[in-house]
């Protein structure tokens, strides 16, 4: 944990604007440049700055471990569930046209659902490598 | 509902099940998971496999995207051959996988490691399916990267070392085939494999073509560990943990067999590849070194493991050298011993997992006497290193068989002898392990070994069966080998 007060007060004020323009960059990335990936890598950033400025142990206290796994493994779920859902509606995998009442919306529908996995899927990694990267030495001593 | 997403669902079953089991982090349950999605991967390849032989080639737009523009997969005679091939290997490892991975990797990561597994089966399977060449990539990384990280699971050291050269020259390969689909897609326009072959044909500038060709050829050359690009395969197929290793050998390289010959064959054709290119001669002579050098290196090698994974190269000449003849006999040849060889290698390796786990090493000196102390496991290796010699009655027969008749239907009767002679180098490594199986006295720290487990004996022994079945039974492969060698050699007019 860095003692610098100034690191800490505008780290603590720019955490949650980070947080909200990485939902920004996820919701708005039908219109403008953005999406899942981008949104999940920001999101992950908030964290490891997070864990930069006040500590690794504080950011495992907010993110543990068993939840970045399931990120992991939770994005790919969503982004296949959503692909199982068009064929349980009667369509291909991953068919969108079908899942709504008019192919426009269900093509809106599908790609909002797979950006969301993508999301969860994207900052989970980041955060597992940055974890595994960051808790190395610490996680051996512990051993 | 299910009957016209099977195309899919081949590939999506396992790709799903992966992240699933990383969720529930139970091993049992990821286990019991693994083994019930490889049995469904295997009635759905099965199932496709009929469909195509009843009703021709499967299409399936995926996303409902109609193909060219959408990614398509499409199951003809060859593909369906490589996909049964693939998840029938996967079907018989899953179950034999839960006992030799309890005794060779750490409690906490078996749910991982059987999602890494079943991770790759489903690289494996969506390379054979798709029909899309970009596809075809995410696939081949997806197999990779998994197979990269299942061969650094091995308890040896050293297997890090293999898994990051793996890494390297297999990512190398990546590269290279997606900077040749980056080519042929500025040339055409199009990423779906079949569209691809027919506007190659209005293709006038031949220059980009050539390129791309290359850097597939090396690409998947590298994949498929073609002499002189087989360096890593020694050493991923000895660290790698045994199940890890009966799954690869069986798989892994076959399936990048079939990729080369789906572009030499049915993408850039054979006028191109055979006619205006010396691609026939340049095949045919780097098998012919692979086969009798790789053979040569395996006698006189100290561990079994390493001993059979310089076979694998061997054997890998033997289809490339099908794959070079380019004519019925030989494709045909190259084709059905894709699978003779698949099956050969899982039961010698699921065989050689049972070595390791009771002995603690595969290396010759500490089997000595292995045929009185693990004689069910010491037999199926025979049988095994039988099918790999080419006796009569083996798998290993049939492809020789159909080899021999492809070089002689080219007039190249050295060839024929060669392949023969090549057969004598067999059985000088497979005497090896027979001699020091049979005829040596177990060492007295031997005394008290039992026969491998019988979850990990089973498994091993149907593949095993599978070696003489294929060898006297061939039905199912050949006929299927030879619609595949009809389907590529059907784009000659």
């Amino acid at each position: 944990m860095t003692r610098d007060l100034v690191l800490r007060v505008l780290g603590k004020l720019l955490i949650p604007f980070v947080l909200l323009f990485a939902l920004y960059v996820q919701f708005h990335g039908d219109f403008g440049p953005g999406g899942g990936f981008q949104a999940g890598v920001i999101a992950a950033a908030a964290v490891i700055f997070y864990a930069i400025i006040f500590g690794l142990p504080a950011a495992r206290r907010f993110a543990p471990d068993w939840l970045i796994e399931s990120m992991v493994a939770l994005g790919v779920l969503v982004y296949g569930g959503v692909g199982v859902f068009g064929v349980l509606l009667g369509g291909n995998f991953l068919d969108y046209f079908v899942l709504a009442h008019n192919t426009v919306h269900g093509q809106e529908r599908g790609i909002f659902w797979v950006e969301v996995g993508v999301a969860i899927t994207v900052s989970g990694v980041m955060l597992k490598v940055f974890y595994m990267f960051a808790g190395r030495q610490r996680d051996r001593d512990e051993e | 509902m299910i009957a016209e997403n099977l195309p899919a669902l081949q590939v999506v079953v396992p790709l799903l099940a992966a992240p699933l089991m990383v969720l529930v982090r139970r091993r049992t349950f990821a286990w019991l998971l693994a083994v019930a999605v490889s049995w469904t991967a295997l009635a759905i390849a099965l199932a496709l496999a009929f469909k195509v032989r009843e009703a021709g080639v499967i299409s399936y737009a995926m996303g409902s995207w109609p193909p060219p523009w959408g990614i398509e997969y499409r199951v003809d005679a060859l593909n369906s051959f490589v996909l049964v091939l693939v998840s029938l290997v996967a079907s018989v490892v899953m179950p034999y996988a839960r006992t030799s991975v309890a005794a060779e990797l750490p409690r906490d990561q078996h749910y991982l490691f059987f999602s890494m597994l079943t991770l790759c089966l489903a690289g494996l399977l969506g390379i054979a399916i798709t029909g899309d060449a970009f596809n075809l990539f995410v696939f081949l990384e997806i197999s990779s990267l998994s197979a990269y990280v299942l061969v650094g699971l091995g308890r040896d050291r050293r297997a890090l070392l293999a898994a990051y050269q793996y890494l390297v020259l297999g990512t190398i390969g990546a590269t290279f085939y997606i900077i040749g689909v980056g080519l042929l897609y500025l040339m055409t326009g199009t990423l779906n494999i079949a569209d691809l072959a027919l506007r190659l044909r209005d293709v006038h500038e031949m220059r980009p073509v050539l390129a791309a060709l290359a850097f597939i050829t090396a690409g998947i050359g590298l994949k498929l560990a073609l002499f002189p690009l087989h360096f890593w395969l020694p050493n991923a197929y000895t660290y790698a943990p045994s199940a890890v290793t009966a799954f690869l050998a069986a798989s892994a390289t076959k399936v990048s067999v079939y990729v080369l010959l789906r572009y030499y064959f049915l993408v850039f054709g054979i006028p191109l590849v055979f006619g205006r290119l010396p691609m026939a001669e340049v095949l045919i002579g780097l098998s012919v070194l692979a086969v009798v050098s790789a053979s040569l290196v395996a006698v006189y090698q100290r561990d079994l493991k390493r001993l059979f994974a310089y076979s694998s190269v061997a054997q890998i000449g033997y289809i490339t050298l099908g794959m070079g003849l380019a004519n019925e006999p030989g494709l045909t040849g190259a084709v059905v011993h894709l699978f003779n060889h698949g099956i050969t290698k899982g039961a010698i390796f699921m065989l050689l997992g049972g070595v390791s786990l009771r002995v603690g090493s595969t290396s010759l000196e500490r089997i000595a006497g292995l045929g009185k102390t693990m004689p069910l496991t010491a037999f199926g290796i025979v049988i095994g290193g039988m099918s790999l010699i080419g006796i009569p009655g083996t798998a290993g027969f049939i492809s020789k068989w159909y080899l021999i008749l492809g070089a002689i239907a080219h007039g190249y009767w050295w060839l024929a002898a060669l392949i023969v002679a090549s057969s004598l180098i067999a059985v000088a490594y497979v005497w090896r392990f027979v001699e020091v199986a049979y005829f040596r006295a177990p060492a007295p720290a031997a005394a008290g070994l039992a026969e491998a487990p019988v979850s990990m004996l089973i498994p091993a022994w149907i593949m095993v069966a599978g070696c003489v079945y294929f060898g006297l039974d061939t039905g199912y492969t050949l006929d299927g080998a030879r619609l595949a060698a009809q389907v590529l050699l059907s784009s000659v007019r």
